[in-house]
């Protein structure tokens, strides 16, 4: 009888190891489970085109019609994980069925952070499709404005974009000195804030949001900022992080600490994976655990996976990669930028730079600003370093 | 094996290019360009690889009926 590898989570993780685990035998009994009642939408447009309008929901789905007609996987959509008895390898779903398999694989990924406030009607978050619809009907709705973005990372920064597009005023707040600072250099960050600036973003920097006032209807008036002042706002988006899916595991036995803690492997107990933004997997060349969202990595690290439980073991070591798209900027960044890495600028002419960060003395990152192709060679020098494992350190007695 | 892009929803991650260098590449935008739409066969493994790693599946791979089922592997 045929294998059968059970997959929850039918985003672009577990997508990838259904894939992948096809390709590389294509006689395995693949089910995929989801939440939502379709294979997920593909996120990244999600802050971009699809909520700027340029594109239709459509064309940001995950596998384009041949691959999704080619997937021989049984999906189980609409339904929930709702525990696993990993000793008897069974899954059980929140409609009481239970599923039994060979292989595990939890790729369920992660969800919006929410600020300990309660959220009244205007206040968004944005990581799925439905998420996103809202947020662009409202925006639509509340033409120029203003919208308040809660948080500088990558999202609230591409949404930022996006709305300035549209016509919308802008204001961000982000509790630290500069967005994105810690995680592309200083000079990289300080750089994009700037294009940010000269389409009239406003940034609140250096305070966080402590609540919301709404209005006898429960509409979003105004952002409460914890120095004490307030934010007009019509719009919100809170766009602080994701924390795991994971709750659905406790009392598994797993170790689920931020994320599914894993070996090298991605294996987090005997027949059971992980894959994606929930997987903590232990990453051998840096000799700690690792947990990455990024889309590529969700790629990555679903084939990664699926060739684990083929065989033979092989430790995961990708090259964390990710790009984000802002005004006419693509900015992509190979590595890790570690807090003491040195931040070198080389200008390529026009609005194109390469940065590089070396921590001693040793390439760990390295950031195009619209210069892709410049980066190639040193994402070549990056992925050697990545695969290089280091001897483990003696262990002490 | 003949291989189509979309290059539309290109974001150059430039995944396709690190796993199989013969057939895709950077244009000068840092979006993907094809240097052979129709590769030899014995590249098919590389082929389907970049494919599959590509984040935003723009990469299209029409097999041959007759070397398709010969090099699954």
């Amino acid at each position: 009888m045929s294998k059968r590898t059970v997959i929850v989570g039918a985003s672009a993780a577990g997508v990838s190891t259904a894939e992948a685990l096809q390709r590389l035998e294509p006689s395995r009994e693949i089910i995929l489970v989801g939440d939502e009642s379709t294979l997920a939408h593909d996120r990244p447009p999600l802050s971009k085109q699809v909520l700027e309008g340029t594109w239709t929901p459509d064309q940001a789905q995950l596998l384009p019609p041949a691959r999704r007609e080619a997937l021989r996987a049984e999906l189980l959509l609409g339904k929930r994980a709702a525990g696993v008895d990993i000793r008897a390898r069974r899954l059980s779903i929140d409609d009481g069925t239970q599923l039994s398999y060979d292989d595990l694989v939890i790729a369920t990924g992660v969800r919006p952070r929410e600020l300990h406030a309660p959220r009244p009607n205007g206040v968004h978050v944005l990581r799925t499709i439905s998420e996103c619809q809202a947020l662009r009907a409202h925006l639509t709705e509340a033409k120029g404005g203003p919208l308040v973005i809660v948080g500088g990372g990558f999202i609230g920064l591409e949404v930022a974009a996006t709305a300035r597009k549209l016509g919308i005023a802008v204001t961000l707040v982000e509790p630290a000195p500069q967005a994105l600072g810690r995680r592309i250099g200083a000079q990289a960050a300080s750089r994009l804030m700037e294009r940010h600036r000269e389409q009239e973003v406003q940034f609140r920097l250096g305070t966080g949001v402590s609540g919301f006032a709404a209005d006898s209807h429960g509409k979003v008036t105004a952002v409460l900022l914890a120095d004490g002042s307030a934010l007009e706002a019509r719009v919100v988006l809170v766009a602080i992080g994701c924390v795991p899916n994971v709750e659905w595991l406790a009392g598994s036995g797993l170790d689920i600490s931020d994320g599914v803690v894993c070996d090298e492997y991605c294996r987090a107990a005997p027949g059971v994976w992980a894959a994606g933004d929930v997987a903590r997997w232990r990453h051998l060349a840096s000799d700690r655990h690792m947990r990455i969202e990024h889309r590529l990595n969700a790629t990555e690290q679903g084939s990664a996976v699926a060739a684990n439980i083929i065989g033979p073991l092989q430790p995961y070591l990708p090259t964390p990669f990710f790009w984000t798209d802002q005004y006419a900027v693509k900015l992509q960044l190979a590595g890790t930028v570690s807090p003491d890495a040195e931040e070198t600028v080389e200008h390529q002419g026009g609005d194109s730079y390469l940065h590089t960060y070396r921590a001693d003395g040793r390439l760990v990152a390295v950031l195009g600003w619209n210069a892709a192709r410049a980066m190639m060679p040193l994402r070549k020098e990056l992925g050697i370093a990545a695969r290089a494992v280091q001897p483990p350190a003696p262990v002490a007695a | 094996m003949k291989v189509k892009i979309h290059t539309e929803y290109c974001v150059g991650s430039g995944a396709c290019v690190l796993e199989c260098p013969e057939v895709f590449a950077y244009d000068d935008d840092g979006m993907v360009t094809l240097l052979d739409p129709s590769p030899p066969a014995e590249l098919l493994v590389k082929v389907r690889r970049a494919a599959s790693v590509c984040p935003t599946t723009v990469i299209e791979l029409v097999e041959d009926a007759d070397t398709g089922a010969a090099t699954q592997s």
